[in-house]
């Protein structure tokens, strides 16, 4: 454990393969968002490569941000997608291409343009600082849950960004009922 | 089957490339904010697993700022997605081409 903890390693054994199956897993429900001809089927993939994601972020033992995760993505964002798509649901479904014209091009060059990342993740040596099992749930010196733990820092070192999200989520509602109310000049 | 933070930057390299292409090829403009959700994801997958590899919460808290601004997003997205099914009644993005050149 300490020498493994000493080398960077982030999950062992079990969890490990756990990781294996739950990225894999929702590398597959990307790809099936991407193509899926229906955009309720493509929500519902959605759907669940948040969850596996989520699952990634309870592996690592960030449970705060996977309830996160699952409250905000899984059960605010994807009830609105399915609402909108209720919605405007007429004919957009069948009878249309699913891709541009153009795809092919776009996987012949998203290779060379992503390049650049892959060239990174291969030759960077990240700085072998031992990683501690407990940080995600310390204040200071004192041991206690996750969600205590990123609260604390919430408030206490970022209260300013927080504050600020909070006008932005007002400005964002605003313009969402704006954006969606029907023009004006309808009604006189 | 240790895991380091490689495996962690090729799964959300992956997830964001998906995305990506998503954004680029699909031609319902519903399934292009879909494809964004899912780069924001991939960076929040990031986020998270720097958090835990340097032991600093600072990822973490980042992480949730990233979902709130991807809840603002998809509201402003699908508002716009309503309006333009009004005016043009179709979702597909190469039929809103008025600021077209």
């Amino acid at each position: 454990m300490t020498e493994a903890a000493a080398s960077g390693v982030l999950l062992t054994a079990g969890a490990g393969w756990a990781f294996v199956v739950f990225a894999v897993l929702a590398l597959a429900t990307a790809v099936a968002v991407v193509v899926a001809k229906n955009p309720v089927h493509s929500a519902l993939y959605l759907l669940s490569s948040f969850l596996l994601v989520a699952c990634l972020f309870i592996l690592t033992q960030a449970e705060f941000v996977g309830a996160v995760q699952i409250l905000v993505y899984a059960g605010g964002i994807m009830v609105l997608f399915l609402f909108v798509i209720m919605l405007v649901h007429q004919r957009m479904v069948t009878g249309t291409k699913a891709f541009q014209n153009q795809w092919d091009i776009v996987l012949l060059l998203l290779p060379v343009f992503l390049a650049p990342f892959l060239y990174v993740l291969g030759t960077e040596k990240f700085p072998d600082v031992p990683v501690n099992p407990d940080a995600f749930r310390v204040i200071d010196t004192r041991v206690v849950g996750n969600t205590q733990a990123v609260a604390w820092s919430l408030y206490r070192d970022y209260l300013l960004p927080f504050e600020i999200a909070s006008i932005f989520l007002l400005v964002a509602m605003i313009g969402a009922v704006v954006l969606g109310k029907r023009s004006v000049e309808k009604v006189d | 089957m240790t895991i380091t933070i490689n495996h962690f930057l090729i799964v959300s390299f992956l997830l964001f490339s998906i995305g990506f292409f998503g954004v680029l090829v699909r031609r319902n403009f519903l399934t292009v904010l879909m494809s964004v959700e899912l780069m924001l994801n991939a960076v929040n997958l990031n986020l998270v697993a720097f958090s835990k590899r340097l032991s600093s919460l600072t990822g973490q808290v980042f992480s949730v700022f990233v979902i709130t601004i991807a809840a603002g997003e998809a509201a402003i997205g699908l508002a716009l997605t309503i309006s333009l099914f009004r005016q043009r009644k179709t979702l597909n993005v190469e039929e809103a081409n008025t600021l077209q050149g």
